[in-house]
């Protein structure tokens, strides 16, 4: 069940009448889709950019990682020293271990209320849609530092969360939310949670419409309920979707630094510091760039492999 | 299919190699020794210098601080016209993260506002940046402008292992302490004097809370504010030259002594009995100023430069120095100085910046910062003429009575390079009850123990 089978037959007739044009335009006996030398000329511009603004600074930081180096004098080689201390050092353990546990309210969280909002969008015909839609995603529009900066006030000793609190007659739940040892970095997370849903939604209201409607028609016919129409038809369908969804926000959630920055500042204790807080911290603070180019390079490698292997197992191997 | 893989493997490879190929990053050799100037061959007059322009980095971006350097600069280029100062006024952290760069660059600029500690000033000295400024001292007869304790701060020791002591790479403008500030309606609806002793101020911060009121107002959630309390208590039960000691790790004092534990536990007691505001991790620095500046709270225990903020309590806002352990004792309190003004060691005019250092730390600079607003780190003859029982004069006459006891305390913090991260993490620990004072003497211990 992939989306070969459902896509629409009206797409594909009004893609087919560029194909000829193309076809004639060839004039080699080459096979359609083999790579010619020419190809590298037109991506040479971009490549050049990339190499200089993102593999090479990649790749000297690495570099950097191999050393004891306080950014302005003269450094000493550390081998992989800077690497093993990520594991053996508790201190730099505890922001990756954070950074986990983010990712259940930056990724996980999101992805399924969003999906759960989407059954039940999708399902029906919703007066002002535009307008709810619009005001999920709008998190996402407003800059991070705008959401810390209200976040701050909503979770503060006298700030709207507690108020609510007291009006409804919980007050003995309220709390300094952010100052709390237990609670601080699930409030960060659910900061996180509340900017990442209306992306996820976005994208999975785009993908149900692609979803034929006579593929629910026919699991009515066959007797199927609201749950089971969402299990067997809506979920498959946003395969690839969610696929996306889970990079952006699985990526948004190891990379995140404002948040934290503006919120907690990695407090109290140590109890919400995240990875790349310690690579600003580190890199400008106590001088340990080397260490600090070591945690960036870790948290690359983190990201790649997770996202990775979150695609591959959402959307099953590619043939 | 193969051989584009095997071309972009190849162009890996290069850049790799490429990289490589450069030497360790910074270099590997150490750096020269800078050159300094014997106090004989030093010109003060910069109108002899020719035609100059000096390039200056500096933080004073804030509405008195940038009016003070403004007019100082005027005034310097109109004494010297052959001058020209090429002024970059950049915010504290944004100088924080750009400076290292400007400054490690082949042409940084001349003058720059290096911040006091391991990070910043001490780092730059051992990476041979910064110009040794004795002899100008010397010339210019600085010390006779600062108390040593206020001086002592902008000395790094030869090799930069530590600072406190050594070669002298800045001077400082402003000067600045932690206040006690007081609401005066609330204190006397309470039936409450001011104090005049720490025994007074702790018996009134019990009635204070047995009335129902925020006796401190305190939000810690920025981390460092509780470094500025505990330096207070731990001043009064370690007393001011062990502090001094254990910062700068002159004396053979460690940081689980009975004083040091005995300040933690007095902390943590002024959390558990209420006297700090309830949930003080999770409330900002900023918030906690603004409820005792809308009059929430009697006391708030922070640095002079929340003065203005704080004037929206107009007649009712009283400030103090914490008071001393007996009744007319000795001041003591935490404080320091503002950024350090200091020139590079590639300064080609380095005649021409000493001068320019001296002429913004002169008493017509003084005068230039008291009618500004700023706190000047020497004495001002304008003070006088500040309206008498104002909150800024009471400020002034502060500082002047912590200059005379010698009673400044550094910031614990300059301890190790490490030393900020431990001591607020431990703090914030100890505040919120998950950590008792002798384990908190040991944290910080373990730290400073690797260091010194």
């Amino acid at each position: 069940m992939t989306h070969t089978v459902a896509r629409r037959p009206d797409v594909a007739a009004a893609a087919s009448p560029a194909l000829p044009t193309r076809r004639s335009g060839r004039r080699s006996r080459r096979a359609p889709g083999e790579p010619r030398r020419v190809g590298y000329l037109y991506i040479a511009p971009a490549l050049v950019v990339y190499g200089c603004f993102v593999l090479f600074p990649l790749v000297h930081a690495a570099w950097i990682s191999l050393f004891n180096w306080d950014g302005l004098g003269p450094s000493s080689w550390a081998g992989i020293s800077n690497y093993t201390a990520l594991v053996t050092d508790s201190s730099l353990r505890g922001p990756f271990v954070h950074s986990l546990v983010l990712l259940i309210f930056y990724a996980v969280l999101p992805v399924a209320i969003a999906f759960l909002l989407a059954a039940v969008l999708s399902r029906h015909q919703l007066r002002g849609m535009t307008f709810f839609r619009t005001v999920l995603f709008l998190p996402q529009v407003i800059a991070m530092v705008v959401v810390a900066v209200a976040w701050r006030s909503i979770y503060s000793p006298d700030g709207l969360l507690n108020g609510v609190l007291h009006r409804i007659g919980l007050g003995s739940l309220t709390r300094a939310w952010l100052g709390d040892f237990n609670l601080a970095l699930p409030a960060v997370g659910l900061i996180g949670t509340w900017v990442e849903v209306g992306l996820c939604l976005v994208l999975f209201l785009a993908g149900a419409q692609r979803i034929p409607r006579e593929l629910y028609e026919a699991a009515r016919m066959d007797g199927a309920g609201a749950i089971r129409e969402f299990l067997v038809v809506t979920l498959p369908g946003l395969r690839g979707e969610a696929s996306v969804a889970l990079t952006l926000t699985i990526v948004a959630g190891l990379r995140n630094f404002d948040l934290v920055y503006l919120t907690t500042g990695g407090g109290p204790g140590n109890a919400t510091s995240v990875p790349s807080y310690e690579v600003y911290h580190r890199a400008f603070d106590t001088n340990e760039v080397g260490s600090a180019a070591a945690i960036g390079i870790a948290l690359t490698a983190l990201i790649f492999v997770v996202t990775f292997v979150v695609s591959r197992a959402v959307e099953g191997p590619r043939s | 299919m193969r051989s584009s893989r095997k071309i972009s493997a190849a162009a890996v490879l290069a850049i790799v190699v490429a990289t490589v190929g450069a030497c360790a990053p910074g270099g590997t050799t150490k750096p020269k020794k800078v050159a300094t100037k014997p106090p004989a061959q030093i010109t003060t007059n910069a109108q002899t210098a020719g035609k100059v322009t000096l390039t200056v980095w500096d933080q004073e971006v804030r509405g008195g601080q940038n009016a003070e350097i403004t007019a100082l600069n005027k005034q310097f280029m109109a004494k010297n016209p052959n001058v020209t100062i090429k002024r970059t006024p950049r915010s504290f952290s944004d100088l924080k993260t750009t400076l290292k760069l400007a400054i490690s660059s082949g042409n940084p600029p001349d003058v720059v506002e290096a911040n006091q500690g391991y990070p910043d000033m001490v780092a730059f000295v051992k990476a041979g940046l910064l110009q040794p400024l004795d002899s100008y001292s010397k010339v210019y007869k600085w010390a006779d402008r600062y108390p040593a304790t206020l001086l002592n701060l902008n000395r790094v020791s030869p090799g930069a292992s530590s600072f406190g002591s050594g070669n002298l790479y800045g001077i400082s403008q402003t000067g600045e302490f932690i206040a006690l500030y007081y609401n005066k309606a609330k204190l006397s609806s309470l039936g409450l004097k001011q104090p005049t002793s720490w025994a007074q101020f702790t018996s009134e911060l019990a009635t204070i809370k047995a009335k129902g009121q925020t006796p401190i107002e305190f939000g810690n959630q920025d981390k460092y504010p509780a470094i500025h309390t505990f330096g207070v208590i731990q001043s009064r039960t370690a007393g001011p030259t062990t502090v001094r000691d254990l910062v700068f790790g002159t004396g053979s004092q460690s940081y689980d002594d009975p004083q040091t534990v005995q300040a933690a536990t007095t902390l943590q007691e002024w959390a558990k009995k209420g006297y700090l505001t309830p949930g003080a991790n999770g409330l900002a620095y900023d918030d906690a100023a603004k409820k005792f500046a809308s009059g929430t709270g009697v006391f708030l225990m922070t640095g002079t430069w929340e003065l203005a903020d704080l004037a929206k309590l107009g007649k009712d806002l009283g400030v103090m120095l914490p008071p001393p352990e007996r009744a007319g004792g000795k001041a003591v309190t935490t404080g320091g100085e503002g950024l350090a003004w200091s020139i590079t060691a590639k300064s080609k005019h380095t005649d021409v910046a000493a001068a320019y250092l001296d002429f913004i730390t002169n008493p017509n600079a003084a005068n230039v910062m008291t009618r500004t607003g700023n706190l000047p780190a020497m004495a001002s003859t304008a003070a006088a003429s500040l309206p008498a029982g104002s909150a800024e004069a009471q400020v002034f006459a502060a500082w002047k009575q912590l200059s005379t006891d010698d009673g400044l305390v550094p910031y614990l913090d300059y301890s190790t390079p490490t030393f900020y991260d431990t001591i607020t993490a431990a703090l914030q620990n100890l505040i919120g009850g998950r950590t008792t004072p002798s384990s908190f003497g040991k944290t910080l211990q373990s730290d400073y123990g690797k260091f010194h």
